[in-house]
């Protein structure tokens, strides 16, 4: 029998996970906030209007593989080992082409954007720094997913509860982190 | 739905994608498919075709948060407090539209939903959302500000919890209308409430939340 539940249950068992995801927010706030990132967002026009985007595409494409490897754990197809297995490598592959291609795609509709609504930004620059960025977090972003996944499910964790937490968590952080890499590397080359 | 004018530009991409994974994939992969066929869920080709469409128009309408970022770009460089709800916002609001929803389906899959405002539990999670929301915005406000001081911004204490707390309670009532309409019409409409309300939440309350934010910035500053 389903039990009726009050407000105050429900509020009870929602606020850890969101309380782990307001510490994720504020520590990607201070990073946007920062000097060196305030300068960056200066400098280089049309790194406000990606950055929406740019944030919600990890959450996209590293929840999927998330979800696709805790299926593949439950069904028994995947197992949690690091050895090569085509199965695993093809998702991580295709999850890294994702990656690239939505972030490349990302850097082209903001310069159009900018185009329409700003004074128009430099192409190569935005399409530099999504690539850059990309290919910075889905590095992270992989290897962190498989091993935590992997290690919490040889533990008895169902990697169901994990993947959104750690996904939100990480991705935001990291997003942020490699986005003020990215401005300041592709600024030294171009 | 808004992605349709996305359409022609998805169809060219899905091609030049199928190109890409030809070359990427076609050496080594295919002699080890030969060996130990693998389902077609498995394989890169159909991960990447279905996947990158979805993210690309799920990208265009994030561009709609991204202009209007980038159209407040002076208010928010000279105030790192507001640049710091930034993140917060968006991230609370696709967090309580996905509580929201995943618990209005399980109820309807138990067969205890009802789309009545009387219904005991639709004003449980309702009121968990406001309080979750009253919670979150209060803690954002106070830490938005403090940190905001520490890089340098000026702006008051009573400002930034005002914007947050405004903002936030606003929100959070527009991710409980959300989240009702979203399930309920689902559920009218034959979809599996649990594979349908929550991409589409998150991603209007993500943008929704930058749009009600930047509302509240312009009417308290």
């Amino acid at each position: 029998m389903y039990k009726r539940v009050s407000a105050f249950d429900v509020y009870r068992q929602a606020l850890p996970v969101v309380l782990v995801s307001l510490v994720a927010g504020l520590f990607a706030g201070t990073i946007l906030g920062s000097e060196p990132m305030r300068d960056g967002i200066e400098s280089v026009p049309g790194i406000l209007v990606l950055l929406p985007a740019f944030l919600a595409t990890r959450g996209g494409v590293y929840g999927s593989l998330g979800a696709r490897l805790s299926s593949g754990l439950h069904q028994g197809i995947i197992e949690p080992r690091f050895t090569f297995d085509q199965r695993l490598s093809n998702a991580v592959i295709a999850s890294f082409i994702n990656g690239m291609v939505v972030s490349v795609f990302i850097a082209v509709v903001a310069f159009l954007v900018l185009w329409i609504v700003a004074d128009g930004g430099n192409l190569l620059q935005l399409v530099g720094i999504m690539v850059v960025a990309g290919v910075l977090s889905a590095v992270l972003m992989l290897s962190a997913l498989v091993t935590v996944v992997f290690v919490g499910y040889r533990r008895g964790l169902d990697p169901d509860n994990i993947v959104g937490p750690l996904v939100t968590t990480l991705g935001d952080v990291f997003g942020v982190v490699f986005l003020l890499v990215a401005i300041y590397l592709v600024g030294l080359l171009l | 739905m808004s992605d349709d004018y996305a359409g022609d530009d998805l169809t060219g991409l899905s091609d030049s994608l199928g190109e890409l994974y030809e070359e990427f994939a076609g050496s080594e992969d295919s002699a080890a498919q030969f060996d130990s066929p693998l389902e077609d869920d498995w394989q890169i080709r159909p991960m990447v075709l279905t996947m990158v469409p979805l993210l690309a128009a799920l990208s265009i309408l994030q561009m709609v948060s991204g202009s209007v970022l980038e159209t407040f770009e002076e208010v928010l460089l000279t105030n790192p407090a507001l640049l710091i709800l930034v993140p917060v916002q968006i991230g609370t609001a696709g967090n309580l539209g996905s509580i929201m929803c995943s618990r209005l389906s399980t109820q309807l899959h138990l067969g205890t939903f009802e789309f009545t405002l009387d219904n005991p539990e639709i004003r449980s999670n309702s009121g968990a959302v406001i309080g979750l929301g009253l919670t979150v915005f209060t803690l954002v406000g106070v830490a938005a500000w403090a940190i905001g001081r520490a890089l340098g911004g000026t702006l008051g204490f009573v400002d930034v919890l005002t914007i947050s707390l405004v903002s936030g309670t606003l929100l959070a009532a527009f991710v409980v209308i959300v989240s009702l309409l979203a399930v309920s019409t689902s559920y009218r409409l034959g979809y599996n409430p649990d594979d349908t309300t929550i991409p589409v939440v998150t991603n209007v309350c993500d943008i929704t939340g930058v749009l009600i934010l930047f509302a509240v910035i312009t009417l308290v500053l």
